[in-house]
């Protein structure tokens, strides 16, 4: 379970540009629940996602991942609980090392590395094995550098890395904006496969309606670093597309109208 | 004959400086200047121990031992403090000229009559030609090292330190925290260049205050020039390459001394090669495009 309490985060305080990306947000996240964050650019949604990560520590707030406080924890020490994919596939792989070596490095997430030969006889055929599964035609060409793949079997590569060791929470930024859509399809699929073979939880970042309405139990809507819509449970089940839609319709045109008539106007008539 | 073998000798000597500059420029895309003071370091710690009577093994020890300190300060100063890697190199580099005159206590410290790893092995008249026998010495320990450094990059840690120079925030994410690897590379790297330091003192009969300028960039020549003549494709590759370039770059300054170049000339046109090499790539990289493009 994730509790995240009252997390601030201003980017660039004192300055011009200054920004509050994330204005006093609170949730509670269940354990084995698939979390899909949506909103606009700016609307803090992947600030919430990093938060958790440990890229950035929060000006005020405190973050619990199974009831422990990781608020102050460096990104690399609470690796060992949190798997993440990135948007550029780019950002999740050694480019240069090899498949094996990129999966031998994953299958170490948060444990000691010490003076052990990272790949063995036998640990590259469990790699084989695994990659298999995956029907990419990868398992033969483990030796090969991780760079010379294309997006989408690196971002299927990635998945499978985050998770082989199971994580008590996978985070997942965006990690199908950068593909074509067949193969954005498929890393979607992949996905699901695995968070619910392994009832892993979840947290999604997407700008995709149709992936919010398809994947996932519960929905959080971000808008100027709150959560302005909280769809779970029967509601999530039910929601399309264009509910989804008409939402972002409904927060855009109240942005349209001053700030106090809107709060005005919400009291009176909603 | 006996210079060939003086040349390929100290070729040897100062791959254990390119396998440095490999770990360190290679690994960690980090320029490491702090080789101009570890080099030195290396040779004035190793000089003063032997001159004051200790086993020449243990001095070498010793030596490699500070080459280790001094990196991993670099590397502290980089990742604790944020500062630019070129300029926290500078700064332990120019920190080290006032240690290495400390530790030497003046700024020549001949080690002729001494008793040295060279002597040693010199004694141990297994060869008839001594310098045939400090030859074969050096060449199976550099391979030695050479190959111990290769198994260790396929360790789970070593794996982990080529993983953060080829991708920081991946290996973060996978647990690993990139500051403490940064350091220890530099550590051992600088540990290397320390040990090339400690036996050229011992070689060439005496440590220098000087004799670190340049040197920085005469490991990337011999990292450079490997890379050229075996290939870059994987870490076996590389470290072949950077024993290989460094004993065929002291040969051809040999012969080109030899032929009557001025010897004040010899770090100028090491720039200028390192220059050139390093532009080629980028430019047959545009070439290669504008072709396709033309296509």
């Amino acid at each position: 379970m994730i509790e995240i309490k009252n997390i601030t985060k201003v980017f660039n305080p004192g300055t011009p540009n200054e920004v509050l990306a994330l204005d006093n947000v609170s949730c509670t996240i269940e354990t084995g629940s698939f979390v899909v964050l949506l909103g606009t650019n700016g609307s803090g949604k992947s600030t919430l996602l990093n938060a958790v990560a440990g890229t950035f520590l929060p000006d005020s707030g405190t973050i619990h991942l199974d009831g422990i406080d990781i608020t102050n924890m460096q990104e690399h020490s609470r690796a060992k609980y949190i798997g993440r994919v990135f948007q550029n596939p780019c950002s999740g792989t050694a480019p240069d090392m090899s498949i094996a070596e990129n999966i031998a490095l994953a299958v170490k997430r948060g444990e000691k590395r010490g003076l052990h030969a990272a790949l063995t006889k036998s640990n590259i055929v469990e790699f084989q094995k695994k990659i298999k599964a995956l029907n990419m035609g990868l398992e033969d060409r483990l030796d090969n550098p991780i760079g010379k793949l294309s997006g989408g079997q690196r971002q299927a590569l990635t998945l499978l890395m985050a998770t082989w060791l199971r994580p008590s929470l996978l985070l997942l930024d965006e990690h199908t904006a950068a593909l074509d859509p067949k193969t954005a399809n498929k890393v979607i699929q992949l996905t699901e496969t695995i968070v619910s073979k392994e009832k892993l939880t979840t947290m999604m970042v997407t700008h995709s309606m149709q992936q919010a309405v398809n994947l996932g139990d519960r929905i959080l809507m971000l808008h100027n670093g709150r959560i302005v819509f909280d769809i779970k449970g029967a509601d999530k089940r039910v929601i399309k597309a264009s509910d989804l839609l008409a939402m972002f319709d409904d927060i855009r045109k109240r942005e349209q109208i001053d700030p106090s008539a809107s709060e005005m106007l919400q009291e009176n008539y909603i | 004959m006996s210079l060939l073998i003086g040349a390929l000798t100290i070729g040897l000597i100062l791959a254990l400086l390119a396998l440095g500059m490999f770990i360190s420029f290679k690994i960690y895309n980090f320029a490491d200047i702090t080789a101009e003071g570890s080099i030195t370091l290396g040779a004035a710690i190793a000089a003063a121990l032997i001159v004051s009577g200790m086993n020449p093994f243990l001095a070498t020890l010793i030596a490699m031992i500070g080459g280790f300190i001094a990196g991993s300060i670099t590397g502290l100063i980089h990742t604790k403090f944020n500062i630019n890697g070129l300029l926290a190199g500078i700064l332990m580099m120019t920190a080290l000229y006032s240690v290495n005159l400390h530790i030497m206590g003046k700024s020549n410290l001949p080690l002729m009559s001494q008793n040295t790893v060279v002597s040693f092995i010199e004694g141990l008249k297994i060869l008839p030609n001594n310098d045939i026998a400090v030859f074969l010495a050096t060449l199976i320990l550099v391979t030695i090292i050479g190959i111990v450094l290769y198994l260790f990059f396929r360790t789970n840690i070593g794996t982990a330190m080529r993983a953060t120079g080829n991708n920081p925030q991946m290996i973060r994410a996978l647990g690993v925290n990139t500051g403490m690897m940064i350091t220890l590379g530099l550590g051992l790297a600088n540990a290397l260049i320390a040990l090339s330091g400690a036996l050229l003192a011992q070689y060439q009969g005496f440590a220098d205050v000087q004799m670190g300028i340049g040197m920085m960039v005469w490991g990337l020549a011999s990292v450079i020039i490997g890379e050229a003549i075996v290939g870059g494709g994987s870490v076996a590759m590389l470290i072949i390459g950077s024993i290989f370039g460094s004993v065929i770059f002291r040969l051809l300054v040999a012969v080109a001394l030899r032929l009557g170049m001025n010897p004040n000339d010899l770090k100028l046109i090491t720039a200028l090669f390192v220059f050139i090499a390093l532009v080629i790539p980028y430019y047959t990289k545009k070439m290669q495009k504008r072709g396709v493009e033309a296509k």
